[in-house]
């Protein structure tokens, strides 16, 4: 006789209005595996993982853990179960310490039933060792709010344990972590591993999979596409059946003739955490800013961009000095950003898929301060078939576009403008392959046509396939400059950001 | 001295605004509009009941009656009590008869024994009368009771009075006029309020600005216009004059929320006591009265077949929805508020359009309070007292958002409507002011749920 995996999802069924989310999806995870889940965004990866969690209802479908049917009805259930989801925004009080978050609802209590307080000593003590189990030795005590967003995620990590979960979902964990941090994450989770938890981990750097997964299970369009154990497959081949074509290359090739500079930036700085930052970037190039997150690669965007103030530094473009004092100046004078958030800095979420496209390019479409409906409409159409954004209608709210379509929504607002600079931070976060290959073009094709781009990218393989030249940063500096991208390499890249 | 209706409105069905083709579309997607049609029919329902035609609309009926009985030359005496309302269907009813070729006997508009005296004339002069048209007063007059007895000499005349009709109480058009006229001031509250909320924050100041702006209105026109003597240019300098001193105030909450980033609640609260304060000192606590009679021009005067107060408001909405929808403001608006920070880096001036939103905020309440001014003859520190409550209401039951970043004009003048319709419909209907309270409270609650489950 055989024991029961640790967790079966059985024919799995979830439609929204006008779309099937899943159609009779199955997913097994047994003790002690880490299973790649893996699909383009809008494959049902998400919705798959809600079910799980309690937070959606499946229409139909069962799940059964350790061989007993669960009726998952809310996450409260799901917890029951033993079955706890890591979001990748933290669901965390800013203002608690991290052993208090640990033990939330789940207080260590002390005194007569009724009249009992929590023990904030054991509490902390607990908290301690298992942060200690899981390789981090901060304080127990210090708020949520102070802590790294990798601490965050060991605090929620340490909570899920604390709460029995034996199985652990994590959505793109490592999205806003740095390459040591991922490296310590995967630790974590090989320590998880050997104490018997299932994990599911939801990414989309294929590079991560291999590192740390057992198996991978893809899903395409709500149904399961396949699954392999991850020493089986290539990458070549998840990305096939995660698109279900094969891309010809994961970055499109250009014709690379860097012409005569045009973007001049010199001593630019601000606090600490940007200081005399200069370089030239010029037409027909890609220029990348990497380093660790917390470098001050995305503080050089902002400032160029006049999303902060700086405090000294001279830019100028074409000969010409630029003063960005405001957001506002800087996209007068020609600068675009597309900003490492898009859902929290690049879009108005509960505007439509016109409203954020006109909303830099309002005084063009407008006389007098009345917006001429046909002519902003009649743009908006054009992008939207230029960038083959998918949306029902140009009416249709942001909010309700996938990741890759959102982030086509928030360039299209910036060809619209026809930007002479252009500053990508983290273009593709969150986007799935096939729109991150559109992006890459793109992209391209502005080099190309002679415009200034800039992108800042914690994504190596990104910024070794897309970029002419590098330059890398460490607490503020410029501590790199790599002018032939083709010679570069991860490791040189890594070498130079911890200096 | 509190006024005791703080919200009703503009009863012209809504549709009659002057805004277009694009109304039905702004329309469509408001549940609230329902709920405004349904209360409309709930009250008319419940007051449905007899009506006594009166005035110069009721005359042609009667004449028509007249002669379909008696033609083709009746011989007709009118008679009828000496109210305005009789006397109007008095003498249109005597032109219509002598120029369809009646004889009019008299037309007596007074007492019985007026009526009398005509009648013992026509006896002893031998003149018949066939008919003796009157009111549904007049008609019941003991005098008529046996007239071929008292005066022989009249033949034997019929009585004709109006018909009576069924109809609601709450469809009249005085009351849909009445409605109107106690919502005007909230209505334009409600439109700076649409704005602040749209953008995320709270007006809590607005009642008190009516207050001050009352009184420094009729301060202005007491002091420096002239008094009682006061001539239109200075009343309506008095008046421009208000609507700045409640822009200034909105100036300031605005910039103290956006240059220091106090929460709008607690800065417009400040402003709320401060400018509910400022009222009392500068009216030294009392009303402020001395005002010519044309000062009620704006409140209660009727220039175009409506009344002014009611014109400026449905003039407002026009305005405001046609910035909404249409003009980059508007945009910005609804960008701010769905987003401060996208905002911010789509290069739009969101400490401007907060300010804006905050001034303009400020200004309507001053006109609202000149508004009320003008239709109470006065200026007082004791006006407005909640307004500031029952104006958000009126925004958050039209389908704005209290987080910011949706909302519409048209939603908030029905949300005006519909608070307006329920305080009417209550006091048609009978219902003491201290339920009256307790059933619109559980309304607003209702209409906002009812909103909710109608989105989900």
């Amino acid at each position: 006789m055989t024991t029961p995996p640790l967790l079966s999802m059985e024919g799995i069924s979830k439609s929204y209005p006008g779309v099937q989310a899943l159609a009779g999806v199955n997913l097994a995870l047994g003790r002690g595996e880490v299973l790649a889940l893996l699909g383009e965004n809008g494959a049902g990866k998400s919705t798959l993982m809600k079910i799980l969690g309690g937070a959606v209802r499946p229409d139909a479908g069962r799940i059964v853990i350790e061989g007993v049917e669960q009726p998952i009805r809310s996450p409260l259930d799901a917890l029951g179960a033993g079955v706890a989801v890591i979001h990748q925004e933290f669901n965390l009080v800013p203002a608690l310490g991290a052993a208090d978050n640990i033990f939330l609802g789940q207080e260590v209590a002390r005194g007569p039933a009724g009249l009992a307080w929590i023990d904030r000593g054991a509490q902390r003590r607990r908290a301690q060792a298992l942060l200690a189990r899981l390789g981090a030795d901060f304080d127990a005590d210090a708020p949520c709010r102070s802590l790294s967003v990798a601490r965050q995620q060991l605090v929620e990590i340490a909570k899920a344990l604390v709460a029995g979960a034996r199985i652990l979902v994590m959505d793109e964990p490592s999205a806003a972590l740095t390459t040591p941090e991922v490296a310590a994450l995967h630790d974590v989770i090989r320590e998880l591993k050997r104490a018997g938890t299932g994990i599911v981990y939801v990414s989309h750097r294929l590079e991560e999979i291999a590192a740390v997964c057992d198996r991978v299970e893809v899903l395409r369009d709500g149904r399961n596409v396949g699954g392999a154990p991850v020493a089986a497959v290539s990458r070549g081949d998840l990305i096939r059946m995660m698109v279900g074509r094969a891309l010809i290359e994961e970055f499109p090739g250009r014709s690379r003739t860097p012409g005569e500079v045009r973007l001049v930036v010199e001593g630019l700085s601000r606090g600490t955490a940007v200081r005399g930052v200069s370089f030239a970037a010029r037409a027909g190039e890609i220029l990348a800013l990497t380093g660790l997150v917390g470098s001050g690669r995305s503080e050089v965007l902002r400032l160029l961009f006049g999303a902060d103030r700086r405090d000294s530094g001279t830019i100028r473009l074409d000969g010409r000095p630029v003063d960005p004092r405001s957001p506002r100046a800087a996209i007068a004078a020609g600068i675009g950003l597309l900003p490492e958030d898009r859902k929290l800095q690049g879009l108005v979420l509960g505007l439509s898929v016109r409203e954020n496209f006109s909303l830099p390019n309002l005084a063009r479409f407008s006389r007098a301060g009345v917006v001429r409906r046909s002519e902003e409409q009649r743009a908006c159409a054009g992008s939207i078939t230029a960038l083959r954004i998918k949306t029902p209608r140009q009416e249709t709210a942001v909010r309700g576009l996938s990741g890759g379509n959102q982030q086509k929504v928030v360039l299209a607002k910036w060809l619209e403008h026809h930007c002479e600079v252009l500053l990508f931070d983290e273009p593709t976060r969150g986007v799935d392959v096939g729109a991150k290959v559109e992006i890459y073009q793109l992209m391209n094709d502005l080099a190309a046509a002679g415009k200034v781009v800039v992108m800042v990218s914690s994504d190596l393989p990104e910024v070794l396939g897309m970029a002419d030249r590098i330059l890398v940063m460490h607490d503020g500096r410029i501590t790199g400059r790599i002018d032939d991208a083709s010679k570069a390499t991860q490791e040189l890249i890594m070498e130079l950001a911890v200096t | 001295m509190t006024h005791d209706s703080p919200a009703t409105v503009p009863g012209i069905p809504a549709g009659g605004s002057p805004e277009g083709h694009w109304l039905p579309s702004a329309f469509s997607n408001l549940g609230m509009t329902w709920v405004l049609l349904g209360l409309c029919i709930f009250f008319s329902a419940l007051t449905w009941s007899e009506q006594q035609p009166g005035g110069a609309a009721a005359a042609r009926g009667v004449a028509d009656s007249i002669l379909a009985s008696h033609a083709p030359a009746p011989r007709v005496l009118v008679a009828v009590r000496g109210q305005p309302d009789d006397v109007a269907y008095a003498d249109t009813l005597a032109e219509i008869l002598r120029e369809r070729g009646a004889t009019i006997v008299g037309v007596v508009k007074g007492e019985p024994k007026e009526a009398r005296a005509a009648l013992v004339a026509a006896n002893a002069a031998g003149e018949p009368i066939d008919v003796i048209a009157g009111s549904a007063a007049s008609a019941a007059w003991a005098l008529f009771t046996d007239l071929p007895t008292d005066f022989p000499a009249l033949g034997s005349p019929s009585i004709i009075q109006p018909r009576p009709y069924a109809w609601p109480n709450f469809l009249k058009v005085e009351n849909l006029l009445n409605i109107a006229n106690q919502i005007a001031v909230i209505a334009i509250l409600a439109v700076g309020m649409t704005l602040v909320i749209i953008t995320g924050g709270i007006d809590l100041s607005v009642g008190s600005l009516i207050a001050l702006v009352s009184v420094v209105t009729a301060v202005l026109v007491r002091d420096f216009a002239g008094g009682v003597e006061a001539g239109p240019l200075g009343m309506a300098l008095a008046g421009l004059g208000g609507v700045a001193v409640g822009a200034l105030a909105g100036a300031v909450s605005g910039g103290v929320i956006v240059g220091f980033g106090i929460p709008p609640f607690i800065a417009t609260l400040a402003m709320m006591l401060v400018a509910g304060g400022g009222a009392s000192m500068l009216a030294k606590g009392q009303s402020v009265y001395q005002v010519p009679d044309a000062f009620m021009w704006l409140g209660r005067g009727a220039d175009l077949g409506l009344p002014n107060a009611v014109v400026l408001v449905l003039l407002l909405y026009a305005i405001a929805h046609f910035v909404m929808t249409r003009m980059t403001f508007g945009r910005w608006l609804l960008a701010v508020g769905g987003n401060r920070e996208a905002a911010r880096l789509s290069g739009v001036p969101v400490a401007g359009t907060l300010l804006a939103a905050y001034i303009l905020s400020g200004a309507l309440a001053g006109l609202g309070g000149v508004v009320m001014a003008s239709q109470l003859k006065s200026g007082s520190p004791n006006f407005g007292q909640m307004y500031e409550l029952y104006v958000i209401a009126a925004v958050v039951v039209g389908g704005t958002s209290l987080a910011g970043g949706e909302g519409s004009m048209i939603g908030t003048l029905v949300g005006a409507l519909i608070i307006a319709v329920i305080q009417n419909g209550m006091n048609l209907v009978g219902i003491e002011s201290y339920t009256q309270r307790v059933v619109l409270g559980g309304v607003i609650l209702a209409a906002v749920l009812l909103d909710r489950l109608r989105r989900r």
